[in-house]
């Protein structure tokens, strides 16, 4: 028998590897990874990116004198909010390959309970946000514990809280009622922007820290020996994020007052809100072990369960986690139209929503997506909804484009998933 | 090399275990020792109870009677957070890793390692799997930071035993680990097993195969319809007396006397 295969295993060299064993990446060698990956079937954000280019070139060319517009830009940009939050609060329900289509729905039903916090209860404006938030999570974690303890399948526990909700949005509004905003505070979200000082040291911080950290980031891996990519690839990352950054503060610090006389410039308020609360998820999703248990679960359930995690909890979390970011996109519409109707969130609300975040490359078998690609994807379905209005499509047009956009990003989604089961990237 | 005789303490034994499913009696009276720097094989047919023996060491299935020593005290083992508390790590046949996390993250997962309290600490994680992987020699791995997905069957089942050894652990369980390997593959694994026994782990290979049962293993435990047909150094049996034992639970004058085994046929 084979006494030759024991022999002793080499002593690890002080400075531990294996052969083969691969660490700094050159740009080509970066370049030919990526183009390995989405080969295989990983593209990520790539249709998004490249479809979001698409249409605002498309647009550009029909409608030169509106649609790039300043003014445009920022009704597109408070458009995208109420999308990118919903659509970045789906993403963990996706990531288990679960579903939500009462998001849009239990949004509705948040921002009704703050509008009358507001109008009704005399409520200051953070008692009634927190109290809309947290009828959000309450619905979340009902529907959570539905799916995960009593094992029902999310799509009937949502599509039953989908029309559910709808009935408790009439009770507490009235049919062809409506309730009104006028708190400054939260009309000021979608209806008013930053000073244009503070756009500028806003996107300014933002760009320095993120540079900073991305290199602080690449310095560690270099000193310790670690996988990292070349440094060039690094600075244009950074590069890129400081030339979108300043091209969009830019259009956005232009003077877009109809009339003349009156000042309107600034980036508007919701757009800092939804990159705080990207930032949150971002870090949430990649920097702590509830995310790495969360994209886990999504990937091999089982393998989750015998690592010790506790799978149901998780489930539960990201139904509870959806239904708050509803809560705060019900609440950005309401800001936007001024106040709460019994519709609120019905209708294609959720279908957008959806529609961002599978554009955005976030997997319907779970396990793939990034809440980065949420913004992405909401700004490509932001764009088809804004585009077809101004070149005076009925709605009709809006709801059959939006769907087969949807349709084909989910195609993209499945063929993509099929390559990699084949390809094994 | 490590002596085929039992020497010494074992790292781990079970004494007298037994365990029922409702009415069926699946575990009788088992005795089951695993030996510090020893391949321990454990064989025999579909339903002998090998699976159900490995669940009860792991804490999945509590056995119903009998003694669970570890070093040489007893221990109770209610779950599988008990047996990997003590050291005892299962590489399970489907090996439960994460198509779409890289390797750190499955070696990691579900006890990652923190930098603060909430922030995960990659850099610690990468360096301490790229030392494990390293002082495995394994060879076949391009890069930690690729995800399990990319990687081939022997590789997916490197990277699972590198997470089962990745703690510190005392005895490592392996289900069927060629099971599904060509034979460059096969090869890689069993190596890496001899590796780990020579480290002195207790290691227990479980599987159908003979040729790898008697290339890697010090002893060979063969179980017969719930019992243990023979417990015996390998380098004392040839191939066909295994395969007796776990056909008929008896090969001349060892395993199970004809009476007992109609027991529980």
């Amino acid at each position: 028998m084979s006494v030759d295969t024991q022999t002793p295993s080499p002593a690890p060299a002080a400075d531990p590897g294996f052969s083969g064993d691969q660490r700094a990446t050159t740009v080509g060698g970066a370049v030919r990874e990526y183009a390995d990956k989405i080969r295989g079937g990983d593209m990520g954000a790539l249709p998004a990116v490249l479809g979001l280019i698409v249409l605002l070139i498309v647009f550009s060319a029909i409608q030169p004198d509106t649609f790039p517009s300043p003014r445009n830009i920022a009704n597109l940009t408070v458009q995208a909010g109420a999308i990118c939050v919903l659509a970045m609060g789906l993403v963990p329900v996706l990531l288990l390959g679960d579903i939500d289509l009462s998001a849009g729905v239990s949004g509705g039903t948040a921002s009704a309970v703050t509008a009358l916090a507001l109008a009704n209860h005399g409520q200051s404006w953070p008692v009634a946000v927190v109290v809309g938030v947290l009828t959000g999570a309450v619905i979340g974690l009902l529907i959570g514990i539905m799916v995960a303890k009593v094992g029902i399948p999310a799509f009937v526990v949502t599509l039953a809280f989908f029309l559910g909700l709808q009935g408790v949005n009439l009770k507490l509004i009235g049919s062809g009622a409506s309730i009104p905003v006028r708190n400054e505070t939260i009309l000021n979200i979608s209806n008013s922007n930053m000073n244009v000082v503070l756009g500028w040291v806003v996107a300014i911080v933002a760009i320095v820290l993120y540079g900073l950290l991305a290199l602080r980031k690449h310095q560690v891996q270099v000193k310790r020996g670690l996988q990292h990519g070349p440094l060039a690839l690094v600075l244009a990352r950074i590069v890129g994020l400081a030339l979108l950054v300043v091209a969009f503060t830019a259009i956005l610090s232009v003077d877009r007052a109809p009339a003349v006389g009156v000042v309107l410039a600034g980036v508007p308020w919701v757009v800092p809100l939804v990159v705080v609360l990207l930032i949150v998820l971002t870090f949430i999703f990649s920097k702590t072990s509830y995310g790495r248990h969360v994209y886990a679960v999504g990937g091999n359930k089982e393998a989750g369960r015998r690592a010790g995690i506790n799978v149901d909890a998780i489930r539960v979390s990201v139904f509870a986690i959806a239904s708050s970011m509803a809560a705060i996109s019900g609440i950005i519409t309401a800001s936007r139209l001024n106040g709460v109707s019994p519709d609120a969130g019905a209708g294609n609300t959720l279908l957008y929503a959806v529609g961002a975040a599978v554009i955005g490359g976030t997997s319907l078998f779970g396990g793939r997506g990034k809440v980065r690609d949420a913004v992405i994807g909401g700004f490509v379905i932001a764009t088809i909804d804004n585009g077809l209005g101004l070149l005076g499509q009925e709605a009709y047009v809006k709801f059959i484009v939006t769907g087969v956009v949807l349709l084909i990003a989910a195609s993209v989604d499945a063929l993509s998933r099929r390559r990699r089961t084949v390809t094994g990237t | 090399m490590s002596t085929p005789e039992a020497t010494g303490q074992p790292l781990l034994e079970l004494r007298g275990i037994n365990k029922s499913f409702g009415a069926v009696h699946v575990l009788h009276d088992v005795d089951f020792a695993v030996y510090p720097g020893q391949v321990t094989a454990l064989v025999g047919d579909n339903g002998a109870g090998k699976s159900t023996l490995v669940k009860a060491l792991a804490g999945i299935y509590p056995a119903d009677s009998g003694e669970y020593l570890f070093e040489g005290k007893p221990v109770t083992v209610n779950g599988p957070k008990d047996s990997a508390d003590l050291g005892i790590e299962v590489v399970y046949q489907d090996l439960a890793l994460c198509d779409n996390l890289d390797i750190v993250e499955n070696m990691f997962l579900g006890r990652e390692l923190h930098r603060g309290s909430v922030l995960l600490d990659e850099p610690e994680m990468e360096s301490k799997a790229r030392e494990t992987l390293a002082s495995l020699s394994v060879r076949t791995v391009k890069s930690v930071r690729q995800s399990v997905a990319s990687l081939s069957g022997g590789q997916r089942q490197t990277v699972a035993i590198a997470k089962a050894v990745l703690w510190n652990s005392k005895v490592v369980l392996l289900d069927e680990p060629t099971a599904a390997l060509g034979v460059a593959q096969t090869r890689q694994v069993l190596d890496l097993v001899r590796r780990l026994a020579d480290r002195g782990l207790g290691v227990v290979l479980i599987s159908h195969n003979m040729v790898d049962v008697f290339e890697v293993a010090d002893r060979i435990t063969a179980l017969f319809l719930g019992r243990v047909a023979a417990d015996v150094p390998a380098k004392s049996v040839n191939h066909t007396q295994v395969v007796e034992l776990i056909t008929s639970g008896r090969s001349g004058e060892m395993g199970i006397a004809p009476a007992t085994a109609a027991q529980s046929a």
